[in-house]
């Protein structure tokens, strides 16, 4: 295990606290590390398969298996022989993931947009990023309509500016999976609102209906190369994307659910970024929403965000 | 016997259309070279993704989505004139209402390809089919919105192909059979379009479409817009077939859309109030549609000449003298098709999308790939409508049925239009 693997994990190794080890164990997720190549050869030849397979929800452990299988042969195709460590994790019991940004430490350096598109194998021509930082002025306030996404600054905070990174709230009542016409994006036990990406059809419902503008879309086919290429990947998480299908951040759920920070929180120079176990009484964002004063963006909207914006000092 | 009968029909219909003048050839060909270019332009945005439109993540739905809005609307429409037709007793009812559903088929071929080529995985559609996919019923407004659309084609084509069918066989069409179908189709007729304006109205994250006057408006407009394209068509197949329609039913139809267009009008100055004098954050899409935001106008001029046209049409048809007279009634035909078509495509879909949810504002106008397209997809729409209407008309006015030689391509030039 390398020292990035240990930072600081959300959950703990021996199972939840209060329920029977064997319960936590028969639930836990299974990491399917690819390595054997006996099954990717009996898969050789059903890519119609893939295309003709069920909802993600609806397959067995062993299908879930042959498509780890599979998304492990298609980039490896594609990008060529690698570390490649395909995951398909399921939820850890007792885990509710929450996200705190502080407001008030951000300096809009961007650093997490870049980490978020390296981690999570987004495009790069074109340009996709998950994490938009908005400058806005601090007389006005939280004000959208006069923020800007495309500040060009020499050095930041610039003076008289704020920052505000927005990216997917992970909604307790999200109004994208609400939309969607073949329940191609649901929201896990964890909190994490994720999309089956061999189950999209593309109509982007999704994308007018989320208030935050998280959701991206795959208008080309992702350019990225093969030396850019996180290798480390989950099916319902950073695996690179087909052409006309819907994406969003995942809170990184290739990492989180082994443990580890999402790439924008450990990125962060300033530490704005703190992430954890909603449900763990003793967790960092616990502490956070209980003492610092919380702002949920665009409240009215009742979406009951598990992201929540803080001020600090 | 019964498929041997069926069999005689559809060679009856395979000789009608394939049969006609210069100008009907030279018309298919006209609508073969729309769709050629639509196929053209779907091809390339086949192969590069939909990054062949200008549609981008800030402005996420545009011009296909905007044509859809605005052919739901023909459809509901066409379909909803069945009523006049039946309260004032016009004489060629059976004609009304089979033109009516024969345009509400060819509006919704239509409406269900630029749904299809707006869509990114479209090798994927079929996870929307129930017990194959996983359709999110009863919570997605777009699997209502394909479940109302297609249902309502099924019972347009299926009262159309009734009725010519006992035509052509020498019968009146079944009582029970039809006035069941075309009762539900009217019904049907405002759900299409309500269940189309509830897809924009149930999106809190954009307060221009989450407004409960949105589907108000919808049936409004769409009762200004699909007669008027009926009116335009009565005119030219009174002119071309000899069918049977007064000018005493046109100028009612007019007068009931002028009605409409009011009613259109008052719902659009409810709205323009209401964000105008309360000023809020949320009046900032009607003020781009207006007035433009931040030094961008893109779509200004488009949503003045969208109000002047309807305002001038509402002008011209509530005048009965304007309204009976030729000139200014197709005029006002053309303006209402103008206005509606601006208001309901992008006058809709852009500003709801312009500032984006966080703010920015990114122009978006139409790629030559979306003008291909779209071309295409009428080409198939105005070739799907005159087909029906190159075999409805001949069967309709009893020039043609089983056992018949192919009518001459018009009415006799001497026979009087009305």
């Amino acid at each position: 295990m390398s020292a990035e693997t240990r930072s600081l994990p959300v959950v703990q190794e021996e199972g939840i606290p209060g329920e029977p080890p064997e319960a936590a164990v028969s639930r836990r997720a299974f990491l399917q590390t690819v390595a054997g190549a006996g099954a990717a050869a009996a898969l050789a030849a059903c890519d119609v398969d893939s295309a003709l397979r069920r909802h993600f929800k609806e397959l067995s452990k062993e299908e879930v298996a042959r498509l780890v299988e599979k998304v492990k042969r298609d980039h490896e195709a594609r990008f060529g022989k690698k570390d490649w460590q395909v995951t398909a994790r399921s939820p850890m019991p007792g885990v509710e993931f929450g996200y705190g940004l502080d407001l008030s430490r951000c300096i809009g350096c961007r650093r997490c947009v870049y980490a978020c598109v390296r981690e999570n194998n987004q495009s790069r021509h074109p340009q996709v990023q998950w994490i938009k930082v908005l400058e806005m002025d601090k007389v006005r306030g939280v004000d959208v309509i006069e923020s800007d996404a495309y500040y060009e600054a020499d050095a930041v905070p610039r003076p008289g500016k704020f920052y505000m990174p927005v990216q997917c709230h992970q909604c307790r009542h999200p109004p994208c999976t609400k939309v969607c016409p073949v329940q191609a994006t649901w929201t896990e036990p964890d909190g994490i609102t994720v999309v089956d990406y061999d189950w999209c059809i593309g109509c982007r419902c999704c994308m007018a209906a989320c208030p935050y503008g998280a959701r991206r879309f795959n208008w080309a086919a992702p350019g990225i190369g093969a030396g850019e290429v996180n290798p480390h990947i989950a099916v319902l998480g950073n695996r690179v994307r087909p052409k006309g299908v819907v994406e969003k951040c995942t809170f990184c759920i290739q990492r989180t659910r082994e443990g580890r920070y999402p790439a924008c929180v450990e990125i962060c120079p300033v530490g704005a970024r703190k992430f954890g176990n909603l449900l763990d009484p003793q967790s960092e964002i616990r502490y956070v929403l209980e003492n610092k004063r919380v702002f949920i963006f665009k409240e009215e909207l009742a979406t009951r965000p598990r992201f929540y914006y803080f001020y600090a000092t | 016997m019964r498929a041997n009968r069926i069999a005689v029909f559809l060679r009856g219909c395979a000789r009608l259309v394939s049969r006609g003048g210069r100008w009907y050839f030279a018309w298919l060909a006209l609508l073969g070279a729309m769709i050629a270019t639509g196929v053209a332009g779907y091809a390339r945005q086949a192969s590069h993704g939909l990054i062949a439109t200008n549609m981008r993540d800030q402005v996420s739905w545009a011009f296909y989505i905007g044509n859809f809005t605005f052919l739901v609307g023909v459809a509901a429409a066409a379909v909803l004139l069945v009523v006049p037709a039946y309260v004032y007793a016009w004489k060629p009812i059976k004609e009304v209402v089979v033109l009516g559903e024969m345009l509400a088929v060819s509006a919704l071929v239509m409406c269900l390809l630029f749904i299809l080529v707006d869509t990114g995985s479209p090798q994927n559609m079929w996870h929307i089919f129930p017990l194959l996919g996983t359709p999110n019923f009863p919570s997605s407004l777009l699997v209502w919105d394909a479940i109302v659309l297609n249902g309502y084609l099924v019972i347009n084509v299926t009262v159309v192909a009734h009725i010519l069918y006992r035509l052509f066989n020498g019968k009146s069409y079944d009582k029970r059979v039809v006035v069941p179908l075309v009762l539900l189709s009217i019904p049907w007729a405002v759900g299409i379009h309500t269940v189309t304006a509830f897809l924009y109205n149930g999106m809190a994250s954009r307060p221009y479409w989450n407004a409960s006057i949105l589907a108000p408006r919808f049936l409004a407009s769409a009762f200004c817009s699909g007669p008027a394209i009926l009116l335009v068509l009565f005119q030219v197949l009174r002119k071309t077939t000899g069918f049977p329609i007064s000018d005493e039913a046109i100028s009612k139809i007019a007068e009931i859309m002028s009605y409409a267009m009011f009613v259109n009008l008052f719902l659009l100055g409810a709205e323009v109030f209401k964000e105008f004098y309360s000023a809020t954050e949320h009046s900032v899409y009607t003020r781009y549609l207006f007035f433009g935001l931040h030094g961008h106008h893109a779509i200004v001029a488009f949503a003045w000449i969208a109000v002047s046209c309807s305002f001038l049409a509402f002008l011209l048809f509530v005048v009965p003298a304007t309204r009976r007279n030729i000139y200014t009634l197709n005029l006002g035909c053309a303006l209402i098709f103008a206005g509606v078509y601006i208001e309901k495509g992008i006058g809709l879909v852009i500003p709801g999308m312009t500032p984006d949810t966080l703010g920015e504002i990114y122009e978006y106008t139409p790629t030559a790939t979306e003008w291909m397209v779209a071309a295409g997809v009428f080409g198939v729409g105005f070739l799907v409508y005159t087909l029906l209407v190159k075999i409805a008309v001949p069967i309709l006015d009893g020039r043609f049925q089983a056992g018949m030689e192919v009518p001459l391509e018009a009415a006799p030039e001497a026979k009087p239009a009305h």
